[in-house]
């Protein structure tokens, strides 16, 4: 089969793959810095709602759309990032996760998202190379990020706050930061998806979604950004590859979650894990 | 006034529900500091038991709530062995196993769509009593005063048995400080796992009510909705804090109904969530927390 053909049968999955690449990799961010986000889900239905409505209603290109998507996402990712940080591990995942549910809600009764319907008949504008060149760019920067000034920040914040504070690290300021980061990415993630699935509706903002997001960048592991890519794109195809057990989907996932959690803590992703098995052999 | 009071009954008794499960979901946290995302999937298989119980066995509702209680409590017990027993013996921080608890919530509601299908199903008739009172302009039904019944006889039980029995104060002393419990020679493994029945039967129970209460709600997918509810009840009243669980519950149970009635019964659901984003930004120990459970 030319790789063509290939790409022509299962383009949506690869773009699907891609994509959760990304929200994986939204996540992860503000994992770097020890804090545990479940409202990418909404963050990035923030993003692919603004971008619908600009590239389907007003006839905006792409490419601004999308960029201004990420750019409301992440004017709201600072915004519930600011109050939300005096919140630790636990409590933070809740706030998180009742933003999302108050996004869902909102998404469901105003009439500019669409109601329960959603937004349709959002135009064909992105392929390959769209959802691709963003994650090689995503890539590239988390390469830099994670050698940089800032990465270690979050390094130091995630390993124990209390010293990283006495260091003189500006907590606050670096865990906005990072969630300003999520916001972005969610809503790029989310601007392109849009494009082509052609419908976004409410239920994208919802907690299992969240839960899939965050899933990826678990299972893929989160300690280096690699970690979240191979989540995302792995989780995303796995399913498809063991579609004859499709009726145990939610089984085979939480088996993965579970196994991967309790026998993989650090994802199998893990440059440890990888290391180990060298040695062995 | 009439108006006002009848839908208070009708948010007590729906609060009540909520309250019983918050219960639950807050003991866990009491004594382990972790949230068990699978409790929601408690709750649905404790309303699909039940479903079972009343169509295959006829059972009247006492019966059907102590087979409902036991079954959902051993549950329970397995959930605690599968998920959250091999993160302790590793000293996982509370991430993980609010992660696993996920995992754990998605096998059980695959499970539970294998086993009664994923169309939403109703009591038989004859299980739901349909008698009602009137009180100067208030109708009371037999049913909610059944449920109401149930919610205080099982929620009084519980602090008498945390507050007097000895596994109670077993309970206790190992959410207090579980390394100085061992110590003490109390066995935290099975405290743990007694812990988990109670929180397992107690949502499982709400669960059976909540399939009284709303004809055609018993579904696989039921726990979605009162497991970000029961969340806004523990976090509202303080997390671990059992009659803080209870308050909270009542408040939303409360609030909604009364959402419905005197503004718009679309934002019914944002409400709840509005008000736990607030309460957590504003004053994150709940409504009767102790300030340690903000470090948490």
């Amino acid at each position: 089969m030319s790789v063509a053909a290939f790409y022509a049968g299962y383009s949506s999955l690869i773009l699907f793959a891609g994509v959760a690449a990304l929200l994986a990799l939204s996540v992860y961010v503000t994992l770097m810095a020890g804090q545990l986000s479940l409202g990418n889900a909404a963050l990035a239905a923030i993003g692919g709602y603004t971008a619908a409505i600009l590239t389907r209603d007003h006839h905006v290109p792409l490419g601004p759309a999308v960029l201004a998507g990420a750019a409301v996402a992440t004017v709201v990712a600072v915004a519930i990032g600011i109050p939300s940080l005096r919140l630790r591990g636990i409590y933070l995942a809740l706030a998180t996760l009742a933003f999302g549910e108050v996004v869902r809600t909102a998404a469901l009764n105003l009439k500019i998202t669409g109601g329960a319907l959603g937004l349709i008949g959002i135009p064909a504008l992105v392929g390959f190379w769209q959802v691709y060149g963003t994650l090689a760019a995503a890539a590239l920067f988390f390469y830099r990020l994670e050698r940089s000034r800032v990465g270690r920040a979050f390094a130091a914040i995630r390993a124990d706050e209390a010293a990283a504070q006495a260091m003189g690290i500006r907590i606050t300021h670096y865990k906005v930061l990072s969630f300003a980061i999520a916001g972005f990415l969610a809503g790029v993630a989310g601007g392109l998806s849009v494009h082509f699935t052609y419908i976004i509706s409410p239920s994208q903002a919802s907690f299992t979604e969240a839960v899939n997001i965050l899933t990826f960048a678990i299972v893929g592991g989160t300690s280096t950004f690699l970690g979240p890519i191979v989540g995302g794109i792995l989780l995303t195809v796995l399913p498809e590859a063991l579609r004859f057990l499709r009726d145990y989907r939610l089984f085979l996932d939480g088996a993965i979650l579970m196994a991967v959690t309790i026998y993989f803590p650090n994802g199998i992703a893990d440059p440890r894990l990888w290391r180990w098995r060298r040695v062995r052999r | 006034m009439t108006v006002f009071l009848q839908q208070l009954l009708n948010g007590i008794s729906l609060g009540s529900v909520y309250a019983l499960f918050a219960v639950g979901f807050t003991i866990v946290f009491g004594v382990l500091e972790i949230i068990n995302l699978a409790h929601p999937a408690v709750l649905a298989i404790g309303a699909l038991v039940a479903y079972s119980l009343f169509t295959t066995l006829r059972v009247a509702m006492p019966l059907a709530i102590v087979g409902t209680l036991v079954a959902t409590g051993l549950l329970g017990v397995v959930l605690d062995a599968a998920a959250f027993r091999p993160l302790r013996a590793r000293r996982a921080g509370p991430l993980a196993s609010l992660i696993t608890s996920i995992g754990a919530a998605l096998i059980l509601v695959n499970l539970a769509q294998k086993v009664w299908g994923t169309e939403p199903l109703s009591y038989p008739p004859g299980t739901i009593p349909v008698r009602f009172f009137t009180v100067g302009g208030v109708t009371i039904s037999l049913l909610q005063l059944m449920i109401l019944a149930t919610v205080v006889v099982l929620v009084v039980g519980l602090e008498l048995l945390l507050a007097r029995t000895r596994v109670g104060i077993a309970i206790r002393a190992v959410a207090e400080n579980p390394t100085t419990a061992s110590l003490l020679g109390i066995p935290f493994n099975r405290v743990v796992m007694f812990t988990f029945f109670l929180s397992s039967a107690l949502g499982g129970v709400a669960g059976l009510l909540v399939g009284m209460l709303f004809q055609g709600s018993v579904s696989p997918f039921m726990g979605d909705t009162y497991g970000l509810k029961g969340l806004a009840a523990i976090i509202l009243g303080g997390m671990g804090d059992v009659t803080g669980a209870m308050l909270g519950g009542l408040v939303i149970g409360i609030g909604e109904v009364m959402i419905v009635q005197y503004l718009n019964s679309s934002y019914r659901d944002a409400v709840a969530f509005g008000l736990l984003f607030l309460v957590l930004v504003i004053r994150p120990t709940g409504l009767l927390g102790q300030q340690r459970s903000r470090e948490a």
